[in-house]
């Protein structure tokens, strides 16, 4: 795979659930507004939520934070958001689609749906990074983000509010990077300057 | 190559086999979801590749009707995403009750839910006798099963909560009958609803029509597919009718979207207009 010089990563996922909120505003609320890549976020929401979380990280942030549109196209400097109820999938070229398919880990949305669809996409340009939370989503996408040689990190499950995400993601994956919240803004920022 | 890469070529070369053999159109349908139902349909498949399951597909049709069902998403439930029906119940029902005779198209119907829901908001809003819902899907199995009205009874808390929530003015008990494990909708709720075979990828529109439902049907569809759908639902509606999406969907930057006023704030419900092109 041929690597861009100026940024060798075109997108960031993350997967986080149970205490999603205060991690995001941590992480999301530490990104620079040029951060070089788009982000797209699920975390764990009730199906009945509204936009009120994107809304209101997006008061909190110097990135944009917004719910996804169906059909958008991911830019650079944006977070996204997975719907209350749908899955988000990337499609090839970069844009966003939902679908009502079945939870996937009981999750809809599902980190796993969103990961394996962008590793397909991104393949070795992409980052995932699975946050603290309860259960087992997001573990299988880390192992297909790492598959297709893109980059795995990992919050220390002793640093997580719930461990049992992180801990799974590491039983299934050998992850590139496994580090306290408090380090993934700078370590994001260092590995997308390249 | 990567085995990605392949894999995409051959969901191409199969859904053009596909489309000639069976005429079952699935080459505009968004890929990454698309993918993910194939590569699903396929570990279960018996079949290393979708090339070498390819040639049973084009020559069984019992084979196919197996990959059918595992393509087409039949996920629904009854009044999902209560706000919206709420919408409809406060916002189109006033101008719905103004017509002698109401008809619906309700397209992408899946197992029958929502077109239930639809029957039971109308009776309950008084337009007994007064309406036909036309309830249509790709997929013959899903609307036998429709027809039948026989839900998991687990599903019935959620379906109950939903109802409340969406303005329901009864008690949602009424509506079905417990038995073993299943609840039967009540019989009465079929009679103003018509269950009918129907493909909005290559079948003509349906005419004359006062509102078309089409809620996370066309989330599966790329904009070509889209487009054209949106002009078969514009050419079915009658000025002053009402075209609803799914929560996350909407009008804009659609070609049809000039003809057409938005009736809720927030929601996907469209007016089309009374004046003529
Ligand atoms: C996810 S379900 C939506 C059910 C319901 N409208 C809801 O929102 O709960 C999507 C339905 O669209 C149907 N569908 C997919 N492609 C179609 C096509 N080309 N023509 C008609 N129906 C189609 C599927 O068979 C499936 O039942």
């Amino acid at each position: 795979m041929k690597k861009n010089s100026v940024c060798p990563f075109k997108a960031v996922v993350i997967g986080v659930s149970t205490g999603g909120v205060s991690a995001l505003k941590f992480l999301l609320g530490s990104l620079p507004k040029n951060f070089p890549a788009p982000v797209l976020v699920v975390t764990h929401i009730t199906p009945d939520s509204d936009d009120g979380l994107a809304v209101l990280l997006d008061t909190m942030c110097t990135i944009r934070v917004k719910e996804a549109d169906e059909q958008e196209f991911v830019v650079p400097g944006t977070a996204y958001l997975a719907p209350a109820n749908y899955h988000l999938l990337v499609e090839r070229g970069g844009s966003l689609t939902f679908s009502v398919d079945p939870p996937v880990n009981f999750a809809r949305p599902s980190v796993d749906v969103l990961f394996e669809t962008a590793a397909d996409v991104f393949g070795s340009a992409l980052i995932g990074v699975v946050l603290t939370g309860a259960g087992s989503d997001g573990s299988r996408g880390l192992l297909r983000i790492k598959q297709s040689g893109g980059m795995t990190i990992v919050q220390e499950p002793a640093d997580a509010e719930l461990s049992s995400m992180p801990e799974s993601a590491l039983q299934m994956v050998k992850a590139d990077h496994i580090v306290c919240l408090n380090e993934i803004p700078r370590l994001l920022t260092k590995l997308l300057a390249g | 190559m990567t085995p990605e890469e392949l894999f995409d070529i051959e969901i191409q070369l199969l859904m053009e086999g596909v489309y000639q053999v069976y005429g079952y159109d699935f080459r505009e349908y968004a890929e990454s979801s698309l993918r993910r139902r194939l590569s699903q349909w396929l570990a279960g498949s018996g079949c290393a590749t979708l090339s070498l399951a390819q040639s049973q597909i084009l020559r069984d049709r019992q084979f196919f009707d197996t990959l059918l069902r595992g393509i087409t998403v039949n996920v629904s439930e009854m009044f999902r995403d209560p706000a919206f029906f709420k919408a409809i119940r406060e916002q189109v029902v006033p101008y719905l009750k103004t017509y002698p005779f109401v008809k619906i198209w309700l397209a992408g119907c899946a197992t029958g839910e929502e077109a239930y829901s639809m029957a039971i908001l109308l009776l309950e809003e008084g337009l007994k006798g007064r309406f036909r819902i036309y309830a249509t899907d790709i997929n013959e199995e899903v609307i036998r099963k429709a027809q039948d009205g026989i839900y998991p009874l687990q599903e019935l808390q959620h379906f109950t909560r939903n109802y409340q929530h969406a303005g329901g003015t009864g008690s949602f008990s009424d509506y079905y009958t417990a038995r073993y494990n299943h609840a039967i909708l009540a019989p009465s709720l079929r009679e103003n609803i018509v269950f009918a075979a129907h493909n909005l990828a290559v079948d003509t529109d349906f005419g004359e029509m006062n509102m078309i439902l089409c809620r996370n049907v066309m989330i599966y569809f790329k904009q070509s597919l889209k487009e054209r759908v949106l002009g078969l639902f514009d050419s079915s509606l009658l000025p002053g009718g009402f075209l609803c999406l799914g929560t996350k969907e909407s009008l804009e930057h659609r070609r049809i979207s000039d003809r057409y006023d938005t009736v809720a704030a927030r929601m996907p419900i469209y007016r089309k207009r009374y004046e003529k092109k």
